[in-house]
């Protein structure tokens, strides 16, 4: 079967075996740092899949958005808390598969998911025939989505004046 | 299909080998020039004009103690400055150099610069983590604050030059500029790029990261040998990519108008552009002093954050309105 995937298609599976091996060292690792970075890996894996999909402004901003600034955010906490090293005191001790077991099974579903759309000619066909330009995506976002991004907008200024009330200096030198 | 892969391969080489000495010399033309600029000699003695400073520089790296710190996450250590290097030499294969030299004519060429300065910050942040030392921790945690919120206005004050080129290709925003250098209506954008750039390399005015009155070497405080000089690699080379940015951004690229275009290949238009940028960046570092970390912070949110979104808001006006 491998013999005849096209250079696309096993670069895509390329970078979603390393997608799925990072994920699973996230939460598999003890070293708080260490799965951050796994994290990371496996957001930049799913980019490409993102690009070789044919959808490179989702791959741009896959990397910006999450990679660049989101997970820099998550590094930054552990960082400023210090949690490399006593988290492990909390975590269960049995390395166990039992444990994991809901995620996998949820990560196995939508494994299996993608397995069949790539291997649906028909799904890979227009897969590969459209790509997805920045300026559809703003078409998109601004016209049939719009609703749904004003939500998500509102959602984020409530957000932010949440983090402005926490973080303001205290002038009564009261709690908060 | 074999040629063509050998010759993209061949340019490659070449973009990297004549990329990597030029920031090595940058070391050398930086102290040389502020020494000049500050009526002393600077570094003279090795060569001509001290011109082979920067070889003598290498040799001496070279000779040093590659130190691993038993204190240290010995595999982040180890791959902290590697990924500094690898992102900035990344971002420069979206750069057009001249009309066919350029490695990559990425669709999203600017997303890609973007994500690319975005993933540098891990370098800086996972060396100060990885040291285990207070110094390099708390050069870590600013260039993380400083990189996240300088990277905000860095992408929105860009954004005015994909409307008004429609494009995130980069060589198609040069072709775009033919008519005219964009930095005619995007000024305000070009100087939020400017300042964004400087924090995002970590230069002299905004190197709090590493500013060595309060924090040793800060970041980097635990790193000797090559690892070291790798940093150093980073924050030339980074000072060239955001010069280059600017050029092709904001300055044409390698364009020229008429009678200049023909005197010189775009190439050294392209090179000589970048070179007045490179000069202006170390003109900067000479005379600014360094602000303390809270007011770069605030300055970046107060004053960066509402001037680039008018710039965008304005810019969308007029392009809207017919007048741009």
């Amino acid at each position: 079967m491998l013999t005849d995937l096209a250079t696309i298609d096993s670069l895509f599976y390329l970078a979603a075996t390393v997608a799925v091996i990072a994920s699973l060292k996230v939460v598999t690792g003890s070293n708080t740092v260490h799965a951050l970075l796994y994290l990371v890996v496996s957001l930049l894996a799913v980019a490409v899949c993102f690009y070789l999909m044919g959808a490179p402004f989702a791959a741009g901003l896959e990397v910006i958005v999450y990679a660049g600034a989101i997970l820099v955010l998550f590094v930054f906490a552990v960082l400023m808390f210090g949690l490399g090293k006593d988290e492990t005191i909390n975590a269960p001790k049995s390395k166990s598969v039992a444990n994991m077991f809901g995620a996998m099974l949820l990560a196995f579903a939508l494994l299996l998911e993608l397995t069949v759309i790539i291997n649906n000619a028909q799904i890979q066909q227009t897969l590969q025939a459209n790509v997805v330009s920045s300026k559809a995506v703003g078409i998109m976002l601004y016209g049939p989505y719009l609703l749904a991004v004003e939500i998500a907008s509102f959602l984020l200024l409530a957000g932010l004046l949440a983090g402005y009330h926490y973080a303001k200096p205290d002038v009564q030198g009261s709690q908060l | 299909m074999m040629p063509e892969m050998l010759w993209k391969l061949l340019e490659i080489t070449i973009i990297i080998a004549l990329l990597i000495p030029m920031a090595a010399m940058l070391v050398w033309v930086e102290r040389r020039v502020i020494g000049i600029w500050q009526d002393r000699h600077g570094p003279n003695r090795v060569g001509p004009f001290g011109i082979l400073q920067s070889l003598a520089d290498l040799l001496k790296i070279l000779g040093k103690e590659d130190w691993i710190p038993p204190f240290s996450d010995r595999l982040v250590f180890i791959l902290a400055p590697i990924i500094g290097a690898i992102c900035v030499l990344m971002s420069f294969a979206v750069v057009p150099f001249s009309p066919d030299i350029g490695v990559s004519d990425l669709n999203i060429g600017l997303l890609f610069f973007l994500a690319m300065a975005s993933l540098a910050v891990y370098s800086v942040v996972l060396a100060g983590w990885a040291s285990n030392s207070k110094y390099a921790l708390l050069g870590g945690m600013r260039a993380a604050a400083q990189t996240v919120s300088y990277e905000v206005f860095m992408g929105l004050s860009v954004m005015g030059v994909v409307l008004l080129t429609g494009t995130f290709n980069l060589r198609e925003i040069v072709l775009a500029q033919s008519e005219g250098w964009l930095i005619q209506s995007q000024f305000v954008g070009f100087f939020i790029f400017l300042v964004a750039g400087i924090a995002e390399s970590h230069r002299l005015p905004f190197d709090l990261p590493e500013a060595e009155t309060e924090l040793t070497a800060g970041f980097h405080t635990e790193y000797s040998g090559l690892k070291f000089a790798l940093f150093f690699l980073g924050e030339y080379l980074g000072v060239t990519l955001i010069s280059a940015m600017s050029v092709v951004l904001f300055f044409g690229g390698w364009l020229m108008p008429e009678p200049l275009s023909a005197w010189l290949p775009p190439l050294v238009w392209f090179i000589i552009k970048i070179m007045c940028f490179v000069m202006f960046f170390i003109l900067l570092r000479t005379s600014l002093p360094r602000p303390r970390f809270d007011q770069l912070l605030k300055f970046g949110w107060m004053v960066m954050l509402p001037l680039a979104l008018l710039n965008l808001i304005v810019t969308a006006l007029l392009r809207l309105t017919g007048v741009l």
